[in-house]
């Protein structure tokens, strides 16, 4: 009888890896949504990129915010994808990732500011970066996203 | 030191420009972070060892810029700008810029 391990070994890794990949992300990433749903629905700051304040409005305070993510694909989306690249279009895990992960530092951004008693966040930025390189320079889609702002605390009352 | 990333700060005139502030850091990831890293791209999600060493080299890049803009005699930094960028496999460049000022409260002088 021949030697099958290596055959095994060699098919087996990838697909048992895709398959963790497909049942832990998506317990992961509705767990995410879910927690991103809870926290967009509550009272915060009013962010807006406006870079400079309404006439009307008179500020106390202000300083910088900041909000950081580092988030990373599952290895089911990032085969999916890598095979879409093969026939081109939309790749659309790849998207809702990077949304997930803006709204994510957006969200971080709002709960500094909130912290702090901001009234607004001004001048709302995001920086976007694809970090992680395997030794084949080979991008794995991971992505640091950064929101940031002007924090401003509002005069009470005046205007 | 007051930090924006208007080009206006509400309430504050601005009497004196000093010029361009900028810093940057380099970092590379360690081995054990790697390994998490690894894992994390398995099963997808955040990366919170990442998020935390980049949140501690962007802020030593911000605090440099601080320095320089005190070195200058300011007393804020405006129109503050971030950047990130992977420079080599493992490591990533975090660059902070901005116009350092001196600020007075409006209404004074």
């Amino acid at each position: 009888m021949p030697n099958y391990w290596p055959l095994i070994f060699q098919i087996g890794l990838p697909v048992f890896l895709i398959g963790l990949g497909f049942l832990a992300g998506r317990v992961n990433e509705g767990r995410h949504r879910r927690s991103l749903l809870r926290r967009e629905a509550m009272t915060g700051p009013v962010m807006t990129n406006l870079r400079s304040l309404p006439e009307a409005a008179r500020a106390v305070e202000s300083w910088l915010c900041l909000g950081t993510v580092v988030i990373a694909s599952d290895y089911f989306k990032t085969f999916g994808a890598s095979l879409k690249t093969l026939v081109g279009g939309r790749l659309r895990t790849l998207e809702t990732l990077l949304d997930r992960g803006r709204r994510e530092a957006l969200l971080r951004l709002r709960e500094d500011a909130r912290e702090r008693e901001a009234d607004m966040v001004m001048n709302v930025r995001f920086e976007t970066a694809i970090i992680l390189r395997s030794k084949h320079n080979r991008p794995y889609p991971a992505a640091e996203v950064v929101a940031y702002g002007t924090a401003v605390k509002l005069a009470k009352g005046a205007a | 030191m007051l930090l924006s990333n208007m080009e206006q700060v509400p309430g504050q005139r601005i009497v004196q420009h000093l010029g361009l502030v900028s810093a940057n850091t380099i970092r590379a990831k360690h081995v054990g972070r790697d390994i998490m890293a690894g894992l994390k791209n398995i099963v997808g999600g955040e990366i919170k060892s990442y998020t935390q060493l980049l949140t501690e080299a962007r802020n030593q890049a911000i605090e440099r810029m601080v320095e320089e803009g005190e070195r200058l005699g300011a007393n804020a930094i405006i129109n503050v700008r971030l950047s990130t960028s992977a420079v080599m496999a493992g490591a990533a460049e975090l660059f902070a810029y901005g116009t350092a000022v001196v600020l007075e409260p409006e209404g004074q002088g």
